[in-house]
C-alpha cells in the first residue's frame, strides 16, 4: 500500500461552502467594480466632453463656444437636453459675439483597413467644409494614416464646396475624389498618392454625410440662432 | 459600420482583419494546435461553433445590460457566458462523438481562454452590429481563424521534414511563419470597402 | 528545495529565468497586438502586471475559503473584476492611451498567464510570496513587452516614446508597426533567447566535461 492511501481523503466540501465562496467573492467583486465605476465615471465624461470640444474648435476655427443640437422628429433641430444616447447630433459653434459660426458634424465610414470616424466643420457663409479632424482610424501606418497628417491633403478641407442646389434639397455638386494633382473644382478632394483607398474613403464618407445633413441644416438655420 | 453589407462584414472578419493574423487573437491555440492538419481543422470547427453561440449570447447580454444600465458588468457577463458555452460544447461532443472528444483533448477547455472569442464579443459590441450582422461576423471570424490555423498546420507539417537551424526550432519558427502569413493576408486589404 | 526560496527569489524568477513571454511563451495575444509603440507596450505590460499582482493577492488570501470545485470560476471572476477596474482607471487617466489599447485591456482577462499563476502558485502559497511572484512575473511581462514595443517603434517609426531618434532621411520599416512586424520581432527575441540558452548549455557541458577529465 502506498503511503498516500493510508491517509483518508479530505471530505468533499459541502454545497454551502461552495455557495458561500462564490457569493462572497461575487459580492466583493461587485462592490469593487461599482465603486471604481462611480468614482471614474465623472472623470471619464469630463474627458470625453473636453476631447469633443477640442475637436469642434479645431474644425470650426473661429468658434469660441459650442452647443449640441439633436435632430427631432419633425426634421428640425432642438437643443440637446439630457442623454445623448441614440440621438443624431450636430454641434453649433459660436464666436465671442454669440454669432453662429458654423456646425460640426460627426461622420464615419469604411476605410481601407477598418472604420474611419471623423468630425468636420461646416460654414454657412462659405457654404463649405472648413476643417476636418480624424477621430478614429486604423489605416495603414505610413500610408493610409497620411489622411491625418499630410498637409496637402488637409488643404482640401479648408474650403470644400458643399453648396446646395437651388431648391435646397441636395448638394449641387457631390464631393468627388480625384487623383493627386488633378483637383480643379472646389468640391473635389485631391487624393494622396499611395493612399488612394483611404483618401477615396474620406471623400465618400464626407459626401454621404454632407448629402444628409447640409440640406437639413440649411432649411432649419433658424433653429440654431437665438434659442436661449 | 452599422450599415455595412453582410458580405463586407464576412470578408472583413475572415480575410482583411483576420482575427489571428491581423488582430493577434487566438495565438495560444494557433501556436499550440497547429502542428497537425487534422486537429487544426477540428479545432477551427469547434471555435467557430463557440464563436457563433457566444456572439448570439453577447448580443443578448449587451441589450440586457443597456436596459438595466450596468455597463461595468459586461466583461464578467461575457466571460461567464463563454465559459459556460465551452462547458456545454464539451459535454455535447463527449456524448455525440467520443473519438473527436479524445482527439481534441486539453484544447477544448482551453477555448475558454481563447482571446478570439472574447475579442469577438467585445468588437461586435463596440461596432454596434445588429443581430444578423453579429451572426455573419461570428461566422466570418470563425472561418478566418480556421483558415489561418489550417494554413499554419499545413506549413508546419511540411517543415517537420525540413532542416532548420537549432535556435529557430519550435516557437520562433512558428512565429516567423505566422509573420509571413500575416504579410500575405495584408494583400486582402481593400477587399471589404 | 522550493521551501528554501526567499521572497526575493520568487520575485527574480519572473524577470528572467521564468519570464512569461520569452521562456514560458504565455499571454501572447496582447503581447503582439499592442506592442507597436514603446508607450503602448509598457502601459499594457503594467496594466497586466497590476491585475496579476492584485489577483494573486486576493486568490492567495482566499485560498482556504474557496473550495476546489469552484476555484476556476472564482479565479476568473476575480481576474475579470480587476480587469474591469483597470479598464475604467485607464479611461479616466488618459483617453488617448485608452483609444490606443482599446479592447485589448479587456482581453487581459483571458491572458493565460494570470489564470496560470493563480492556479499554479497563488492558490498554494502565502500572500507575501504570491505578491512577490505576481510582481516578478508582471514586471518580467512588462519588460518583455517593452523590448518588443521599443524595437518595433525604433525600426518602424524611428522614434522611442514618440521622440524622434533619427534624422528625417531614416527609412522607416513600416512592416514593423504592422501585425507581421509583431510576429517577426517576437520571433527574433525568442531566437536570441534560445541562442543564449544554448550557448549557456554548451558552456556548462564543456565545463562538466573538463571537470570529469580532471578528476579522471
Amino acid at each position: 500500500m502506498s503511503p498516500s492511501e493510508l491517509v483518508s481523503p479530505p471530505a468533499p466540501p459541502s454545497v454551502w461552502h461552495m455557495y458561500r465562496a462564490m457569493v462572497g467573492v461575487g459580492v466583493f467583486c461587485g462592490l469593487l467594480i461599482v465603486s471604481v465605476f462611480q468614482v471614474t465615471l465623472p472623470v471619464i465624461e469630463r474627458n470625453k466632453a473636453e476631447a469633443l470640444q477640442q475637436a469642434i474648435f479645431h474644425v470650426l476655427p473661429s468658434a469660441r463656444t459650442s452647443a449640441a443640437y439633436r435632430l427631432d422628429e419633425a426634421g428640425g433641430f432642438k437643443l440637446l437636453e439630457g442623454d445623448a444616447a441614440g440621438e443624431q447630433l450636430v454641434y453649433a459653434g459660436y464666436d465671442e459675439a454669440q454669432q453662429l459660426v458654423g456646425l460640426a458634424v460627426q461622420a464615419q465610414g469604411m476605410g481601407y483597413q477598418d472604420v474611419i470616424a471623423l468630425i468636420y466643420g461646416y460654414s454657412f457663409t462659405e457654404q463649405a467644409i472648413v476643417g476636418i479632424q480624424v477621430l478614429e482610424s486604423k489605416e495603414t501606418p505610413g500610408l493610409g494614416d497620411k489622411i491625418e497628417t499630410d498637409p496637402a491633403f488637409l488643404e482640401n478641407f479648408k474650403g470644400l464646396d458643399v453648396s446646395v442646389r437651388g431648391d435646397g434639397s441636395a448638394l449641387a455638386n457631390p464631393i468627388v475624389p480625384v487623383k493627386h494633382g488633378e483637383k480643379t473644382k472646389p468640391w473635389e478632394v485631391d487624393g494622396i498618392t499611395g493612399a488612394t483607398i483611404s483618401s477615396v474613403a474620406i471623400a465618400a464618407l464626407l459626401d454621404r454625410s454632407a448629402e444628409y445633413w447640409v440640406p437639413r441644416i440649411r432649411s432649419n438655420l433658424g433653429d440654431f440662432q437665438g434659442e436661449e | 459600420m452599422a450599415d455595412d453589407s453582410l458580405w463586407t462584414i464576412f470578408i472583413n472578419a475572415s480575410l482583411v482583419n483576420n482575427f489571428v493574423l491581423a488582430y493577434f487573437l487566438g495565438i495560444c491555440p494557433f501556436l499550440g494546435v497547429s502542428s497537425k492538419l487534422e486537429t487544426a481543422s477540428r479545432m477551427g470547427g469547434a471555435v467557430t461553433f463557440v464563436m457563433l453561440v457566444s456572439s448570439i449570447c453577447a448580443f443578448g447580454i449587451q441589450a440586457l445590460l443597456v436596459a438595466i444600465d450596468a455597463p461595468y458588468l459586461k466583461l464578467i457577463a461575457f466571460i461567464a457566458v463563454i465559459a459556460s458555452t465551452v462547458q456545454l460544447v464539451e459535454m455535447f461532443i463527449k456524448k455525440v462523438s467520443p473519438a473527436l472528444f479524445r482527439s481534441l483533448g486539453i484544447f477544448l477547455p482551453l477555448i475558454t481562454t481563447n482571446c478570439a472569442i472574447l475579442g469577438l464579443a467585445l468588437f461586435q459590441t463596440n461596432k454596434g452590429y445588429s443581430f444578423v450582422q453579429c451572426i455573419v461576423y461570428a461566422l466570418g471570424a470563425g472561418a478566418g481563424f480556421t483558415l489561418a490555423l489550417v494554413l499554419m498546420a499545413g506549413l508546419r507539417e511540411k517543415l517537420e521534414l525540413a532542416e532548420v537551424p537549432d535556435v529557430t526550432k519550435g516557437t520562433a519558427m512558428a512565429l516567423m511563419i505566422a509573420g509571413l502569413l500575416s504579410v500575405t493576408f495584408m494583400g486582402f486589404g481593400g477587399l471589404g470597402g | 528545495m522550493a521551501s528554501s526560496k526567499s521572497s526575493t527569489d520568487e520575485f527574480i524568477k519572473g524577470l528572467w529565468k521564468e519570464n512569461p513571454v520569452f521562456v514560458q511563451v504565455l499571454g501572447m495575444c496582447p503581447v503582439l497586438a499592442v506592442s507597436n509603440t514603446a508607450m503602448n507596450a509598457l502601459a499594457m505590460g503594467l496594466a497586466t502586471a497590476f491585475v496579476l499582482v492584485m489577483s494573486n493577492i486576493v486568490v492567495s488570501s482566499l485560498r482556504t475559503f474557496i473550495p476546489k470545485q469552484v476555484r476556476i470560476a472564482t479565479y476568473i471572476l476575480i481576474i475579470a473584476t480587476f480587469v474591469t477596474v483597470v479598464d475604467y482607471v485607464i479611461q479616466a487617466v488618459s483617453l488617448e492611451l485608452y483609444k490606443a489599447l482599446g479592447a485589448f485591456i479587456s482581453l487581459i482577462v483571458v491572458n493565460c498567464l494570470i489564470l496560470g499563476r493563480a492556479e499554479a502558485f497563488a492558490s498554494k502559497n502565502t500572500v507575501a510570496r504570491s505578491t512577490m511572484d505576481g510582481l516578478g512575473m508582471g514586471i518580467g511581462f512588462a519588460f518583455a513587452l517593452f523590448c518588443l514595443g521599443a524595437v518595433r517603434e525604433i525600426l518602424g517609426n524611428g522614434s522611442l516614446f514618440g521622440v524622434a531618434l533619427f534624422h528625417d532621411s531614416f527609412q522607416k520599416w513600416v512592416v514593423m508597426i504592422l501585425p507581421s512586424g509583431g510576429f517577426f520581432t517576437l520571433a527574433a527575441w525568442l531566437l536570441l533567447f534560445n541562442w543564449l540558452k544554448q550557448r549557456k548549455a554548451k558552456k556548462e557541458a564543456t565545463a562538466t566535461l573538463a571537470l570529469r577529465k580532471e578528476v579522471a
